[in-house]
């Protein structure tokens, strides 16, 4: 006798063990394509993306087997069409002698265009890993709180703007019932009487009485203040949903790909930290060299402009543009990457001026990381050093791909001590 | 409403629920047994889901396997491939056991459901029960307790010695996998149960022969060298099963990684009779749905929509693109199995002058008799080599090529005509022999008492030479096994050396 059985309810994670046994086995090939990846894809990809591909290759199995291209081989073929015995049919150039034998359905042909396709969790393990990240630790930032009204039932007094119609009607509908009822009880109590009695003064009490019960019952008040119900609301902490992310580059011809490069990393990490944070993230981009520019991400990273290097048009570009598109409910962030450069003493100093009076005191936190190698002190870092407090605005140098990781965990380590103590 | 009725509508209803399943798998028993005369194992039909199917093929149908990143690989490779449509899932998969499991996809049709379970539930479930490769290589009782067994002994190791070290070894004995089976001795069958007895009773005997005073014997002094020791031969016998040879000599494997390597043999072997016999399989298979589902048809079980749609699959199955259409990917086993079978049933019923003469064994016979004859005692190059017809060949236009590496053209060998047949015959018949796919390599020398140096000969044939850099990787994997030198030279018909690969 057969058994039938639906596995279709059971576990479908049958191959995870192995999956994950194999991811280990190329994890060095994706390590190794992460920065390809972070290069090619856009910030907000890293993110919402949901998976990612990343070619491996060199997973042979190895084992003895013939030399395709050696030997006498005979091979057994159908639909034999204009062949006939002895026939010679020159052998195509490259052909790998078997010919068509390498069909669709081998699998050796795709093994070469082998991707794997990781999760966003994987993805980022791996992403972290590369930079030696420990777990993402989100309790290090602060949630911004706002309040929201929420319903929360009836009140019976409030605004009449609130009132609540159809709980007041049944409110209404209730107590016009039970009024009834009473009086009608009182009215056959009363008939009852008038039909027992003879005596004529009593009977025309009893129906002066019954009339005006009678009344009473009629003129029932449709509407009365207890009826009444309004909506009520609850002021609920929520925390914000929207923050807005600034990154100002500087892109003057000293700032090289690889200065972009460290940039860009900068910039995906902030932003996915951030994504972690708050539903929904937007990025500004502005860039500059001796004027700013708003831009997308296409070009912030990839058009080149050369030229000199003025940094404070960049913040006010970016003061302009918090003050129209982003009121006090979004929660601001700023980032600026730039190696230092800048034309004059007096730009330096303005930026300096720019951030503390009108930057700072509207937004969360910003960043500043200078990508040079330290060897001397630029002047716009001597002026941001001066008014960094770790609290809501930090100055880093990075230089090497590896150091980002320490430095953006050192931003943000400062910052949620400082918190707690 | 007599039952037939019932089923009728319910099979002809293009959605299936379990009462469909188990009417279509009574009616198709009981068809198979009677009409078919089928000796089966019992069935245990799977419905799963393409995630499942795609799991299922990774394992290459078993219910569970020892964990293995290559299995993960085949995975995400399939998923691949199918999640980008370059590749289809089969409708069923079915495995070598008793009871006979298949998996059925979910999203078959009713008539889909019927085709499968006449297709895999009689047609591969007899040949698994009835075949002699299968009856004498694996043993469909055990295997999937084996393979439990398997799986918990790998994790064991696993959590005794590292991932790392159990992945060595596997990759290692992976890479002998096509060199861990005796073509030629059948091998003793052993359950899980037995198995795990056996391994008990090795640890038991080496406790109890186990004895403080041995450490204090001083380490061996030099012992002059008998000079019999010198001509003494190992192996007396080259031994082409390398992972055996391994497993039983290695001088110094620890007797978890023996073991593992005896698991990988195991499954090899498990294996072996369904790489010799694809065509004949996959041939029965079509040969037995056919025979069922027309039947169904004749004894009024379907309508003729559901043949409609029978015909449209089973056609689909038989496609088979000529040599130089650009879905040509070899002969199609299906194809090739069923036409050879048709045809046995064709000669034993109506034969030509031809077939007297080319099978004068087949005329006259009753055609189900030889049918199960065949699909009992044969393998796909013996049963190509006696039974593929002129008729056959001509049906299908086969032709062979001769393409030799010293010649910038190929060569029409043969085709079907008179002088041909043979010729195809005998060329198709060598194309599923073992030897075309697996190298013939085996172990000749064991350099003893000196450097244990382990000695591997490869015979030529047909002037095919080893792939240097793969011969060179796996090389390097029995290098790790043996723990000693290993040499690998390639031998011509001659006996002389061509080439030589060697590992210190």
């Amino acid at each position: 006798m057969s058994h039938i059985i639906d596995r279709r309810k059971n576990d479908k994670g049958k191959s995870t063990g192995n999956r994950q046994k194999f991811l280990k086995r190329v994890e060095n090939q994706i390590k190794r394509a992460i920065p390809d990846i972070i290069g090619k894809e856009s910030i907000k990809d890293s993110k919402s993306g949901g998976s990612v591909k990343v070619p491996v290759r060199g997973l042979d199995e190895p084992h003895f087997r013939h030399d395709p291209k050696t030997g006498k081989k005979q091979i057994v073929k159908p639909g034999n069409d204009r062949f006939n015995e002895g026939d010679r049919v020159p052998k195509p150039k490259e052909g790998g002698g078997s010919g068509g034998r390498k069909g669709s359905n081998d699998p050796a042909v795709t093994e070469d265009e082998f991707t794997v396709v990781l999760s966003r969790e994987e993805f980022l393990k791996y992403f972290f890993d590369d930079l030696a990240l420990p777990n993402m630790v989100k309790k290090l930032m602060d949630s911004t709180e706002s309040y929201l009204m929420r319903r929360a039932g009836y009140t019976r007094d409030s605004v009449p703007s609130r009132l609540n119609i159809k709980s007041s009607y049944q409110q209404s509908l209730g107590r016009q019932l039970a009024l009834k009822g009473v009086f009608d009880k009182k009215l056959q109590l009363l008939e009852g009487k008038l039909a027992g009695t003879r005596k004529k003064a009593e009977k025309e009490a009893l129906q002066l009485e019954i009339e005006k019960v009678r009344r009473q019952a009629n003129t029932i008040p449709f509407f009365e203040d207890i009826d009444l119900r309004y909506n009520n609301f609850e002021r609920v902490p929520v925390p914000v949903t929207s923050a807005v992310m600034f990154c100002i580059m500087d892109v003057s011809a000293s700032m090289g790909q690889h200065e972009k490069d460290i940039a860009k990393r900068f910039f995906t990490l902030l932003y996915i930290f951030l994504t972690r944070q708050y539903k929904n993230v937007e990025l500004v981009f502005i860039r500059h060299h001796t004027e700013a520019k708003e831009v997308d991400e296409e070009e912030f990273f990839n058009s080149r402009e050369s030229g000199g290097t003025v940094v404070a048009p960049s913040l006010k570009l970016m003061d302009k543009i918090m003050r129209e598109r982003y009121d006090d409910s979004w929660n601001i962030y700023c980032c600026q990457a730039s190696d230092g450069d800048v034309w004059s003493k007096q730009d330096a100093l303005e930026c300096k001026s720019l951030v503390l009076e009108t930057i700072l005191p509207n937004i969360q936190y910003m960043a500043y990381i200078e990508i040079n190698d330290k060897s001397r002190e630029s002047d716009l870092w001597k002026a941001y050093n001066r008014i960094s407090n770790d609290e809501d605005f930090s100055t880093r140098h990075v230089y090497e791909p590896y150091e980002i990781w320490p430095v953006f965990q050192g931003l943000f380590r400062k910052r949620g001590e400082a918190a707690a103590a | 409403m007599t039952d037939k009725e019932r089923y009728k509508a319910m099979f002809c209803n293009p959605n299936w629920d379990y009462q469909t399943l188990e009417a279509a798998d009574k009616v198709i028993s009981r068809i198979g047994e009677e009409y078919l005369k089928l000796k089966t194992y019992p069935n245990q039909i799977e419905i799963v889901t393409s995630e499942q199917m795609l799991d299922a093929y990774a394992l290459t149908g078993l219910p569970t396997s020892y964990p293995h990143w290559k299995f993960g690989k085949d995975f995400v490779l399939n998923q691949n491939n199918y999640t980008k449509g370059r590749m289809g899932l089969s409708y069923e998969l079915v495995i070598n056991s008793n009871p006979c499991i298949s998996y059925n996809m979910e999203n078959n049709s009713t008539c889909m459901m019927l085709l499968v379970i006449a297709h895999a539930c009689q047609g591969h479930n007899a040949f698994f029960a009835n075949n002699y490769m299968f009856l004498d290589w694996t043993s469909a009782d055990s295997i999937v307790d084996y393979m439990a067994f398997a799986r918990e002994f790998i994790l064991k190791c696993e959590e005794e010695y590292g991932e790392e070290e159990v992945e060595r070894v596997l990759d290692a004995a992976h890479a002998l996998m096509h060199h861990g089976i005796d073509k030629y001795k059948k091998p003793s069958k052993i359950s899980a149960k037995e198995e795990n007895e056996r391994l008990k009773k090795l640890t038991h005997v080496k406790r109890e022969n186990y004895n403080e005073i041995w450490k204090t014997l001083p380490t061996a002094t030099a012992l002059p060298e008998s000079p019999a020791s010198e001509e003494y031969k190992f192996p007396l016998e080259p031994e082409e099963n390398i992972l055996y040879f391994i497993e039983k000599h290695a001088p110094l494997l620890p007797d978890w990684k023996r073991e593992i390597i005896r698991i990988v043999r195991k499954v090899s072997q498990y294996f072996y009779p369904q790489g010799a016999t694809k065509v004949m399989n996959e041939g029965f298979a079509t040969f037995t749905h056919y025979h069922i589902i027309n039947k169904l048809f004749d004894e009024g079980y379907v309508n003729d929509g559901f043949m409609l749609e029978f015909l449209k699959s089973h056609s689909g199955v038989l496609y088979q693109p000529e040599y130089n259409s650009k879905f040509y990917s070899g002969l199609n086993p299906y194809t090739l199995g069923f036409n050879i079978f048709m045809d046995i049933k064709r000669i034993c019923q109506e034969p030509t002058e031809e077939d007297k003469q080319w099978f004068p064994d087949l005329i006259g016979k009753d055609w189900l008799q030889q049918v199960h004859y065949v699909m009992e005692n044969f393998r796909d190059d013996s049963f190509i080599l006696q039974y593929l017809s002129p008729k056959v060949i001509r049906d299908m236009k086969l032709f062979t090529i001769v393409d030799n590496e010293l010649e910038d053209e190929y060569e029409i060998g043969a085709i079907h005509n008179e002088r041909g047949y043979r010729k195809v015959r005998e060329q198709l018949s060598n194309q599923y022999e073992r030897s075309q796919l697996v190298p013939n390599i085996q172990v000749t020398k064991v350099e003893l008492h000196k450097t244990s140096k382990l000695y591997l000969t490869h015979y030529i044939q047909k002037d095919r030479r080893l792939e240097a850099a793969s011969a060179k990787d796996t090389l390097e994997h029995i290098r790790y096994l043996w723990g000693f030198p290993v040499e690998l030279q390639s031998k011509n018909k001659l006996g002389i050396n061509e080439s030589t690969y060697e590992m210190k």
